[in-house]
């Protein structure tokens, strides 16, 4: 027979208040295995774990039943507790008497006997727990990044720089994101080139660091500290262990599209490098545009290479690698505003060009060399309009939530404007100006000061009447309607989720939310975590922010996962499923449900009457099991079970709340 | 088989919560000081899928008047894809119960997530009401199992 203790907290009045603890504790006494009960002020302070602990000494206590607030809160407590007596600290459960009873009732007999039944339930499952031990699995002293925007970056240095091998997947043929595509940067006007190249540099050149550039993640197996991870590389059709960067081949490519990275503002080669910083700085081919990719004519490129690294044989590869830890940090892209806002013309007009635009506009490495002209005839503009929230904070037509970072570049191209084209004017259409960040209001009043017009409401139409296009809009703090003739009109368009991050959110079983935005595992206390161990997030992954809160937030990513790599092995949880080998039927169905692909069948030894033979049977990988319980619910011979909510267990809470 | 009407008789409901949301939910309606009836008992499980049917069986042969079953949305399970497989065996044992004779209001199962306290009150106050108003389960009770069963048994005429 069992020797059970039972402890019921006051927790101050908070339990005490609306249950009578001292009748619980009385009740608990008579129920089956109960050999000690008694009720406490507070069980989880340092008198109250002294009081359980003399107790299980001194009426020989074998297993232990807290009454107090939810398992979620104190568990662990506890059973830390009883890791320095001779209870194991499985041996305990406990009842919620808090937050599922005192706290949701009014009534204090009712809440009373209901305490009473939970702490029966409590009783009756521990008497059934079983002792169980903590195993350890070894951790792969790898990081895998998936995304090398700044936000990607900054986390791999910092887990490099700790002395941990990463790699950083990157979809495009270059790393550095949208940070290396923006001039000037917000509040301060360093330029960010200037800032983020050198990170891009240093990345590169680590010697901790692995660069997967025309990479993307095709699988994800294993757990933490153990991910096997499945990586595609592009066909670049250039053999970038030869190349050395000479750009030889782009300069004599006769094929010209659009680029990408001047967003459409200018033409490249099909065989290219991004941009002029671009980290690796080797070419690849873009296989819709080349002549000889396409069509088998040309083949310019191939006869220019000095050392023949052009290779239009070039294949999709598969490479799989061990990491301990994961990084998201995909990004964002901008809405398409063309098909949103047909009024403001839907991509007709040239002169009206989203905020990355006017980027590479007043870029000096841009299209225009810094020089701010109307895409349509190369002339400077004098009135500017620019249009905020494009996108933004219009559930209707767009997002819903604000997308952080165009109050502020907004108020930064009209400084920029200004500062360039004398005699200008700019005119703001805004619904609030959001300045929350250090100098940030500062900067926005003098944006003001320098002569930008502020005007609240937003924009209805935009049109184009000569060369001018006229903006009709409202001011709402006067209540009329405003027209304005601009020469060029600015949109700060709204932040949206990376293309295809669903893919990568399935891939790795994390979640998102509505806006397809990557979820954190908790919105204040657990930030750049997801809800799978193992797996962090940073940047606007996340959601939109702004450089300084991506860089930071990265910091944090990298933080928690030199926490895991630091370590040689971790605990796991042996709360996980086991299979009674002699029961199995070998049936396969627990193998179809598990999320976790931790079952596998497998052929052992075994007898039919005196005859040995091969039977198959189920078998749990402790490693990757993480204790949802659910192939228990198929198995038909009942041979699975999970420890810590054995079957056994389960029904006998289940009796004892129907008593 | 009628019910004698008694207005005192508070129904007996289990309610199998998935540790990660529902049960989690339940805490913050603690948390939050939101009132539910008394006769709800919450029974945490790590998954919705580790409800077993043996324990719906079970309850309802040891005299529980409703048993629900509680765990994230579909989409949001912390295991990934567990409650799709709670939502579909939900699915065949609800028929199974009707197909026995058990009114499928007994037998629920609701999403309810980690920060959605007001809708776990919501359904286990609506859940309770609902199952008040059918009045007593004897359909399974087996009577030679406790006394409570038969006490019960005996309200009926």
């Amino acid at each position: 027979m069992a020797r059970i203790g039972v402890f019921i907290c006051h927790c101050g009045t908070n339990i005490a208040a609306t249950v009578d603890v001292e009748k619980v504790a009385e009740a608990a006494k008579s129920m089956p295995g109960v050999a000690f009960a008694r009720d406490y002020k507070y069980m989880c302070s340092e008198p109250g774990q002294a009081m359980i602990k003399e107790a299980i000494e001194e009426h020989n206590l074998d297993r232990i039943v807290i009454g107090s607030c939810s398992p979620r809160m104190h568990e662990t407590t506890f059973r830390k507790m009883l890791k320095g007596t001779k209870i194991n600290p499985y041996l305990l459960e406990i009842a919620n008497l808090r937050e599922q009873c005192a706290w949701v009732h009014t009534d204090k007999e009712k809440a009373t006997e209901k305490a009473i039944n939970l702490v029966q339930m409590a009783v009756a499952k521990v008497a059934n727990n079983k002792p169980l031990t903590t195993s350890t699995i070894p951790i792969t002293k790898r990081a895998l990044v998936i995304g090398g925007g700044i936000a990607g970056i900054q986390a791999a240095l910092d887990i490099a720089d700790a002395g941990y091998d990463v790699t950083i997947v990157e979809k495009e043929p270059t790393i550095g994101g949208h940070m290396v595509m923006l001039d000037k940067t917000f509040p301060t006007m360093d330029c960010s080139a200037c800032i983020s190249t050198p990170k891009m540099v240093d990345a590169g050149a680590h010697p901790n660091i692995t660069l997967k550039t025309s990479c993307e993640v095709e699988k994800v197996d294993g757990y933490i500290g153990n991910f096997e991870v499945t990586i595609k590389e592009k066909a670049k059709y250039v053999n970038h262990d030869l190349c050395t960067g000479c750009g030889l081949c782009q300069t004599k490519c006769p094929t010209k599209v659009t680029s990408e990275f001047n967003q459409g503002m200018s033409k490249r080669s099909a065989i290219y490098i991004p941009f002029a910083q671009a980290v690796p700085s080797k070419p690849v081919i873009d296989a819709q545009a080349c002549l000889k990719l396409t069509k088998d004519k040309c083949g310019i490129c191939e006869k220019v290479c000095p050392i023949g690294a052009i290779n239009y044989q070039d294949e999709v590869k598969y490479t799989t690698e061990q990491y301990g830890a994961i990084v998201v940090a995909t990004g964002y892209e901008l809405v398409d505003w063309k098909k949103m806002y047909p009024e403001y013309g839907g991509g007709k007009y040239e002169d009206v060009i989203t905020g990355l635009q006017f980027e590479r506009l007043v870029n000096a490495s841009g299209p225009t060399e810094g020089h701010i002209v109307r895409p349509s005839d190369g002339k400077e503009p004098k009135d500017v309009v620019i249009v905020k929230c494009v996108g933004s904070r219009d559930p209707k037509k767009g997002k819903s939530y604000c997308s952080r970072a165009c109050c502020m570049y907004s108020a930064k191209h009209a400084h920029q404007i200004l500062d360039k084209i004398p005699n200008s004017r700019v005119y703001i259409f805004y619904m609030d100006v959001r300045t929350p960040g250090k100098g940030y209001e500062e900067f926005y009043d003098n944006t003001r000061k320098d002569g930008a017009q502020y005007i609240r409401g937003r924009v209805s139409k935009i049109y184009k009447e000569g060369s001018k296009l006229i903006v009709k809009g409202e001011d709402s703090l006067i209540g009329r309607p405003v027209t304005v003739e601009a020469d060029m009109v600015v949109l700060a368009t709204a932040m949206e989720a990376a293309p295809r991050v669903e893919e990568v959110v399935s891939k790795l079983g994390i979640s998102m939310d509505k806006d397809k935005w990557i979820q954190e595992a908790h919105p204040k206390l657990r930030p750049v975590e997801t809800q799978s161990a193992g797996i962090f997030l940073c940047g606007t992954c996340q959601g939109p922010k702004d450089i300084p809160d991506t860089v930071s937030q990265a910091g944090a990513a990298a933080s928690k996962v030199i926490g895991i790599l630091n370590h040689d092995e971790m605990e796991t949880s042996p709360m996980i499923s086991h299979v009674d080998q002699t029961k199995c039927a070998g049936c396969g169905y627990c193998v179809e449900v598990c999320p976790y692909k931790a079952i596998s069948l497998v052929e052992v030894p075994g007898r039919d009457g005196n005859r040995k033979v091969t039977k198959t049977v189920a078998q749990v990988n402790e490693g990757l099991c993480q204790g949802c319980g659910c192939c228990t619910a198929t198995c038909r011979t009942g041979c699975i079970d999970l420890r810590g909510f054995t079957n056994d267990q389960i029904l006998k809470e289940v009796d004892a709340l129907c008593l | 088989m009628s019910i004698k009407k008694d207005d005192n008789w508070e129904p007996k409901i289990l309610a199998f919560c998935c540790n990660w949301c529902t049960y989690t939910g339940a805490d913050l309606a603690g948390l939050n000081r939101m009132k539910y009836p008394e006769n709800v008992r919450t029974i945490r499980v790590p998954c919705s899928s580790r409800v077993n049917p043996q324990f719906i069986l079970r309850a309802f042969q040891k005299g529980a008047d409703g048993v629900l079953v509680c765990g994230c949305h579909p989409g949001d399970c912390h295991y990934a894809t567990g409650n799709y497989f709670t939502r579909r065996r939900f699915m065949l044992m609800q028929r199974l119960l009707e197909y026995n004779g058990i009114d499928p209001k007994r037998f629920q199962a609701k999403w309810i997530s980690g920060s959605e306290a007001a809708k776990f009150r919501d359904t286990v106050t609506e859940v309770s009401a609902q199952i008040k108003a059918l009045g007593p389960n004897t359909k399974f009770v087996s009577p030679h199992y406790d006394n409570a069963v038969q006490a019960k048994e005996g309200g009926a005429e």
